[in-house]
């Protein structure tokens, strides 16, 4: 067994050593009736390298991959290139096999990447600071939720009708345990300024999302004016990272807290995860963040390092007063994220974010042009909805069968709630010409 | 030896007091010194390619960027070499022993790495078609075949994203489970011991529980008599959050009567399955009246830490709360998977649901690779060196060290600063190990021992490294013992001297800013 050092000798001896006769002698506590016999039975014996790569070959190839054709799904996940440098790495033993920065003097590196990747998560999200990472964008929504509510002192949050229906789902849970009760606004396209109606003396915070997840873009600012008026919070949503080198960030849009989906940047697709929650807001709220944060410091010789700083809020000290219960975060995937977003710097980061927009904008030019297609996205940034004359899951399947994956069908993500005529289609900088074309041409058979 | 351009062999010269010498660099030999992107990069540079944009298209409506972003970019040769020397400031068990206890700091097989970045795994979307996706939806089923034969539960949620989200949902499903019962406005506390990591308070208080902590007993378990008189009026009694082997390294032996008891006081039995690597193969939880507990696969199952994530944790549950779970979840029917994303209304008791998609696919990968690697067979050798291990540094350092109970310990060792001098702490022998090119242990942890130090050597250590280790540490103890001053001060040879963290804390500096609007603050 290729992991185990321990020899048959070596066990021996160690167990002399210890005065042992067997290693029964260390499971004597369990009750007698629990004690396992032999070993467990119906799973397989260990097995080589080989064998092994043969099984997981097998499942990995009855799937189908984003890169192996037409494929214009996104919805909260975006297929991106990720430079060759990026998984180098994060593959590196010293940043994939070490543990959370608990001991600065020897954690250097994971330390200056957190507070590199926090400034940058603060620069793209114009906020003033940035916690090391969520979990995802949906959990990293949920506690923007929870906290408002902190910060606050008051017991409802209203969710715009353009918010991720995940998101919403996820929010809900962590909310609903607590008590905390939470307004769903109508879904649509373009409703994310209904928030600033939907606003009064005992709401906590509004949720709205930009681009949204029918690929709407809106300036919040609206509802951010509103939600102040009446001393509530405005946290701001995104999924595509990457339109934030275009797009009006939150902070520009006076949000109070910033929370989004940071996978687009430097990490794969992987089933929906690992991803990276990223998580920003005002200076004046940082003490009721949730999550590591990572902070400047001077060591004993005065010279610069860094450490985890203000662990007060964490769940380690603080324990059932903790403003969350987060401890393992995204470490590696936050490694990525940062080390991507060094490579792109502003100018890539524009460069790459225009890329996205001009493959979306010649998409929907393309889908107009098919007969019976209605675009119902105003105005977006690399994805969209639009409306077929049919049922979109007879669609996509056909679609499908012409060798398109053609995005996701409304209804999945809003079951019964008469949307099952629309699509939600996302193009990225690795969208070609050639996918676009196929796209149009499948779609005009299809609904022909 | 080495040799000099002239291929005559080399040799130091005469040993000489070393100089304190400073360098102009910063650097120290291989020790580079290495400053942040903000002080080395520049916005206009980029480390990427990328084809020229065509212009003249703009659907955004006006919605655009109006200030710039101010985000520094290296060319690749730049960033490379950026995050290689900060790379070499870290510590990392493929260095060395990494005896974090109820960390499980274990090797990271490198298949694992490759499979999990096999296209067909990590080049799928969540949401494409589900018949496009079978062999992902496969390998979920299959993982959770894993998790429940191996710990003997009903059923598996396969979505939380960590330890704390995994005990996020089982409190949750235990909390469904309360509502279906029509008692979830009565039943409301929770029994978490002392010793329990600060997740499982801080997560019963996330699902509206509150929390009555129970004693620890003399000998490292829960105080039985403590739990009964917490028992007395069991009317608000949700159920109890227990770590096994728990938190001091060692099994609950009145876990049976502990579970029995809660579960006639009407509540639910959560285990903390942080320290599962302990007993895979030698017990199964399900056999211990467990009615929810998660598994750590970055800590058990091999996948790596990374610096602090992504984890995965997925929670197993008893058939009192299989009905519970979260969506999405996979079924298979006639060999074709479904994944179920929505509650199917009626005799559907799903919570909802703990995260955008299915859970931390790229974790999976990696624990399936592990588990079929080992086998049955394997698991269970992994589980019984790990004990071994822990219990030979046990042995060994016990000869200097002073143990916190009695007796065998599972998979770590659990020693207090009872033999220390005056004067010298826990910290200081923490900071002392790093000198001795080790990483320390837990360090204060679990709180109902005085200066605890909590090892975990895990079952991938070979005898000889634990002996040299064991031959470090033994000489730190002994300079605590003997109250040696110059503990206080260390580590002198890491890449950083101890560091100022009331500092951090008291001025909190958590992003670069131009040095001038620092001063102007």
């Amino acid at each position: 067994m290729r992991y185990l050092p321990l020899t048959p000798e070596d066990r021996k001896e160690m167990l002399a050593t210890i005065g042992a006769a067997s290693i029964d002698d260390f499971y004597t506590d369990v009750p007698e009736a629990a004690r396992l016999g032999g070993k467990i039975s119906g799973l397989p014996d260990h097995q080589g390298e080989l064998a092994v790569e043969r099984h997981m070959g097998a499942l990995a190839a009855k799937n189908r991959t984003a890169s192996e054709g037409p494929f214009f799904v996104g919805c909260g996940a975006y297929k991106h290139h990720v430079p060759a440098t990026v998984d180098h790495i994060i593959q590196r033993s010293e940043f994939l096999t070490t543990y959370t920065p608990y001991q600065p003097e020897i954690a250097q590196g994971t330390l200056q990447t957190l507070f590199e990747f926090q400034s940058q998560v603060a620069a793209l999200t114009a906020m003033e600071v940035a916690n090391a990472s969520m979990y995802d964008g949906s959990t990293a929504c949920a506690e923007a939720a929870v906290m408002a509510c902190r910060v606050t002192r008051r017991r409802k949050v209203i969710l715009s009708g353009g918010l991720h229906p995940h998101y919403a789902a996820a929010t809900r849970t962590v909310c609903e345990a607590q008590g905390i009760e939470i307004v769903q606004l109508a879904p649509g396209v373009d409703a994310e300024l209904a928030l600033a109606e939907a606003v009064d003396d005992e709401t906590a915070c509004v949720i709205g999302q930009s681009p949204n997840v029918f690929g709407t873009v809106t300036d919040l600012t609206p509802v951010a004016d509103a939600a102040h008026e009446k001393k509530a919070l405005l946290v701001s949503v995104f999924t595509e990272a990457v339109s934030l080198g275009m797009v009006t960030p939150p902070g520009e849009m006076g949000a109070d807290i910033a929370v989004g989906e940071g996978q687009s940047i430097g990490n794969a697709l992987n089933f929906g995860g690992p991803y990276v929650g990223l998580f920003a807001c005002s200076k004046k709220l940082m003490r009721q963040m949730p999550g590591r944060l990572c902070g400047e410091t001077v060591d004993a010789d005065g010279k610069r390092g860094f450490v985890l700083t203000l662990s007060t809020r964490e769940q380690h000290i603080r324990r059932d007063k903790a403003t969350s219960n987060i401890c393992t975060n995204a470490g590696l995937c936050t490694l990525a994220f940062t080390a991507h977003m060094t490579l792109l710097g502003e100018k890539g980061l524009g460069h790459l974010a225009q890329l996205n927009h001009e493959a979306a904008c010649m998409l929907a030019d393309a889908l107009e042009g098919v007969s019976g297609v209605e675009l119902l996205t105003p105005r977006f940034f690399n994805e969209f909805a639009f409306r077929i004359p049919g049922d979109a899951g007879d669609v996509l399947e056909k679609l499908d069968g012409l060798g398109v994956v053609g995005g996701v069908r409304a209804s999945r993500l809003y079951p019964g709630k008469g949307l099952d005529d629309v699509i939600i289609a996302a193009a990225t900088e690795c969208t070609t010409e050639a996918d676009i074309k196929a796209y149009a041409d499948a779609l005009s058979k299809v609904l022909a | 030896m080495s040799m000099n351009s002239q291929g005559r062999p080399t040799s130091p010269s005469a040993p000489s007091a070393q100089p304190a010498i400073q360098t102009v660099s910063g650097s120290r030999g291989l020790q580079q010194r290495e400053d942040l992107i903000f002080e080395t990069g520049s916005t206009t540079k980029t480390g990427v390619d990328l084809p020229a944009p065509k212009g003249g298209m703009d659907r955004l409506g006006g919605v655009t960027r109006k200030k710039s972003v101010g985000l520094p970019g290296l060319s690749e040769p730049e960033a490379v070499r950026h995050y290689v020397r900060l790379s070499q400031q870290n510590y990392a068990i493929d260095l060395g022993l990494f005896p974090l206890g109820s960390c499980t700091m274990k090797h990271n097989p490198r298949l694992n790495e490759k499979v999990a970045r096999m296209p067909g795994f990590a080049d799928i979307h969540p949401l494409q078609p589900q018949s496009t996706v079978q062999g992902a939806l496969e390998l979920i089923d299959q993982l959770a075949t894993w998790l429940k034969t191996l710990t003997g539960m009903p059923a598996v949620a396969m979505s939380p994203k960590a330890g704390a989200h995994g005990e996020f949902c089982g409190m949750m499903a235990i909390r469904g489970a309360l509502i279906a019962r029509g008692e979830i406005e009565t039943r409301t506390r929770v029994l978490v011991p002392a010793s329990a990591h600060g997740t499982n308070p801080a997560t019963a208080v996330q699902c509206g529980f509150t929390v009555d902590e129970i004693k620890a007993d003399a000998r490292g378990r829960v105080d039985m008599e403590d739990l009964k008189s917490k028992l007395v009026d069991s009317s608000d009694i949700a159920g109890i959050m227990l770590t096994n082997p728990n938190t001091c390294g060692l099994f609950e032996t009145d876990i049976r009567e502990i579970a029995d008891l809660i579960h006639e006081a009407g509540g639910y039995f959560y285990c903390d399955g942080a320290n599962f690597n302990a007993i895979v193969g030698r017990v199964r939880p399900g056999d211990l009246g467990v009615d929810a507990m998660h598994i750590n696969l970055h800590k058990t199952f091999s996948t790596p830490h990374g610096g602090g994530g992504p984890g995965a944790g997925p929670t197993v549950l008893s058939e009192a709360l299989a009905d519970f779970a979260p969506v999405p979840f996979v079924v298979e029917e006639d060999g074709v998977f479904h994944l179920v994303e929505q509650r199917s209304g009626e005799g559907s008791e799903a919570f909802g649901r703990l995260c955008a998609f299915h859970g931390q696919m790229g974790m999976f990968t990696r624990a399936l690779t592990y588990m079929l690697s080992h086998g049955a067979d394997g698991l269970k050798q992994a589980a019984e060196d790990a004990v071994l291990n822990a219990n030979y540094l046990q042995s060994r350092l016990k000869k200097v060290m002073t143990p916190a109970f009695d007796g065998y310990c599972m998979h770590e060792a659990l020693f207090s600063d009872a033999f220390t001098a005056e004067g010298i702490e826990t910290l200081d022998i923490a900071k002392a190990m790093i000198d001795e090119g080790y990483h320390p242990m837990t360090m204060y942890f679990p709180l109902v021992v005085h200066g605890a130090m909590l090892i975990e050597p895990t079952e991938t250590e070979s005898k000889a490294e634990l002996d040299r280790f064991c031959e470090s540490l033994l000489s730190i103890a002994e300079k605590a013992k003997a109250g040696d001053e110059s503990l206080k001060a260390a580590p002198y040879l890491a890449p950083k001297r101890r560091l100022d963290e009331t500092q951090a804390a008291r001025k909190p500096e958590l992003r670069w800013s131009e040095p001038d609007k620092i001063a102007a603050e």
